[in-house]
């Protein structure tokens, strides 16, 4: 019994990975005639981006203070508190805001792209579409791939301003660091790399998470039960995922 | 216009069609009608190529189906138009951009001219008042009127609705029976009008089949049909519990499931 049941959930893991990797090559066709649409795709960038950027701006200030206090306490330990500046940025840059924003993107933008297709799904408006000789691939789909792609890069960069500022206000004004030495030596020791590091992992965790978005939307059970679980299945996909998927490519910087 | 040939589908195993065929002529309103669950939704969904069917052949403009690509099936979809039961406008828009989607979508008109196109469309089912409110805003019937108007506004050859009477209050009822009347006196829209509400069906329709197994149970003018000596269409067309169609699912013995002294 338990044989066959994991063989059931095997079988069906294989099928999500099958759909998913065909949804995501019909996805990257509609992706050219969908660039054609500069209204659409910015109205869906101002979703997944603008719209999120509170929670994006509040979490990286609260996580840049937290990584100011720790960061503190530890190299008082050492005394090379002066390295504070150092730590809080490779740490933001490299590893914590494009992990932290790739979460949170999947619990806002994520799980709003998923029930907004999938409830059009439910009534019907995605067949309305078909009818109307309009690909909801294109229409639909595509733009919201593409808003969800292209505003990952840039919440990252958000969070990660946000959160050094915030590092440097526990840091310099709580803790009594040196603002000199704490710029001067995070502009010396932080290099092209580590910048194209966090903009890789975001740009990959942003095509991640916006992929298994509009997936799981798009193939939503059309009825409350079928969107509220594919909801859920975004979330915890895209968290999954996201956090193997940052163990994989820090192997491949490093 | 529309012939359905000898049509087999099923569904997990359990046939939906078997053996159906029936025929759309040009011009005018031909009603399919069955109780619920003979599938006259699946039919429309044939017959739009949302589905594909198992056996047999469905030919639309003179063109199988299934022979036909996908973006040949997009090419003939836009020579129709389908109201679906709920509307199915889309929710991020107002009445106005929901009715000038499909122009938008399929030409370069200038927006002067597809003012004007929506304008006369929404005047036509009685809404041009309400062009700035959102499908929220509206009520049952407004929204089917709406959705009426964006069916019409690539002017189709043919137009599909999807059981329009349901859930209608008795004035909304006879103004969509009006204006599928109308579409097809004044446009000379072929119409497809799917429904289990005979009355209604019959003030206005040309031609009818009625569904019943799978196959099609008898065919003619509605008021044909009303006469027929078969008990199966004479239930259909009086509303009767009693006769062939059975109300009943299949179930156990009523009594011994009542009582607890069945299968236990």
């Amino acid at each position: 019994m338990s044989h066959a049941g994991g063989n059931g959930f095997l079988l069906e893991g294989v099928r999500r990975l099958g759909s998913g990797a065909i949804f995501f090559i019909q996805l990257l066709v509609a992706c050219v005639p969908a660039c054609g649409r500069p209204r659409l795709l910015a109205h869906q960038i101002y979703n997944a981006g603008a719209r999120s950027l509170i929670i994006i701006m509040l979490a990286g200030l609260f996580v840049g203070m937290v990584l100011g206090l720790q960061g503190f306490d530890l190299l008082q330990r050492f005394g090379s508190e002066e390295s504070l500046g150092i730590a809080a940025a490779l740490g933001l840059l490299r590893e914590l805001a494009p992990v932290i924003t790739a979460l949170l993107f999947a619990g806002r933008a994520g799980t709003a792209l998923t029930s907004e297709i999938g409830l059009m799904r439910a009534t019907d408006q995605l067949t309305a579409m078909e009818i109307m000789a309009v690909d909801p691939m294109r229409y639909v789909a595509a733009p919201r791939f593409l808003g969800g792609v292209i505003a990952m890069p840039l919440l990252t960069a958000v969070f990660s301003v946000i959160g050094l500022f915030g590092a440097q206000l526990i840091g310099v004004q709580l803790m009594g660091v040196d603002r000199g030495v704490f710029w001067s030596q995070t502009q010396g020791s932080v290099g092209l790399r580590d910048v194209t590091e966090g903009m890789v992992k975001s740009l990959v965790f942003g095509i991640t998470c916006s992929l298994i978005a509009v997936h799981e939307g798009y193939y939503a059970a059309p009825t409350a039960e079928g969107v509220a679980l594919a909801t859920t299945r975004t979330v915890v996909a895209s968290s999954v995922l996201t956090l193997l998927l940052d163990y994989v490519l820090t192997a491949e910087f490093l | 216009m529309v012939d359905v040939r000898d049509v087999h589908y099923a569904v997990s195993g359990r046939p939906i069609f078997s053996g159906l065929s029936l025929t759309v002529r040009a011009g005018r309103i031909t009603a399919v009608m069955g109780p619920s669950g003979t599938g006259k939704t699946t039919l429309l969904r044939l017959i739009t190529a949302q589905i594909a069917a198992d056996g047999g052949q469905v030919v639309v403009f003179g063109d199988d189906l299934a022979t036909l690509s996908g973006n040949e099936i997009y090419a003939l979809r836009r020579r129709m138009g389908m109201l679906f039961q709920n509307g199915a406008l889309l929710t991020g828009m107002d009445v106005f951009d929901n009715v000038a989607f499909p122009v938008r979508e399929h030409t370069d008109l200038p927006e002067a001219l597809i003012r004007t196109l929506v304008l006369t469309k929404l005047q036509a089912v009685g809404l041009r008042g309400a062009a700035d409110l959102m499908p929220a805003e509206l009520s049952g019937g407004m929204a089917r009127r709406v959705a009426l108007a964006r069916a019409i506004v690539m002017d189709p050859e043919v137009l599909i609705y999807d059981e329009p009477f349901v859930g209608l209050d008795p004035i909304s009822l006879g103004v969509i029976q009006r204006l599928i009347k109308h579409m097809n006196q004044a446009l000379g829209i072929t119409s497809i009008v799917v429904s289990h509400d005979v009355g209604e069906l019959a003030a206005i329709a040309d031609d009818s089949y009625l569904l019943e197994g799978g196959r099609v149970a008898a065919a003619g003018p509605p008021a044909e049909l009303r006469a027929s000596d078969s008990p199966a269409v004479r239930q259909f067309m009086t509303g009767s519990a009693e006769g062939p169609v059975a109300f009943h699912y299949p179930a156990p013995d009523y009594a011994a499931q009542l009582f607890g002294t069945e299968g236990s």
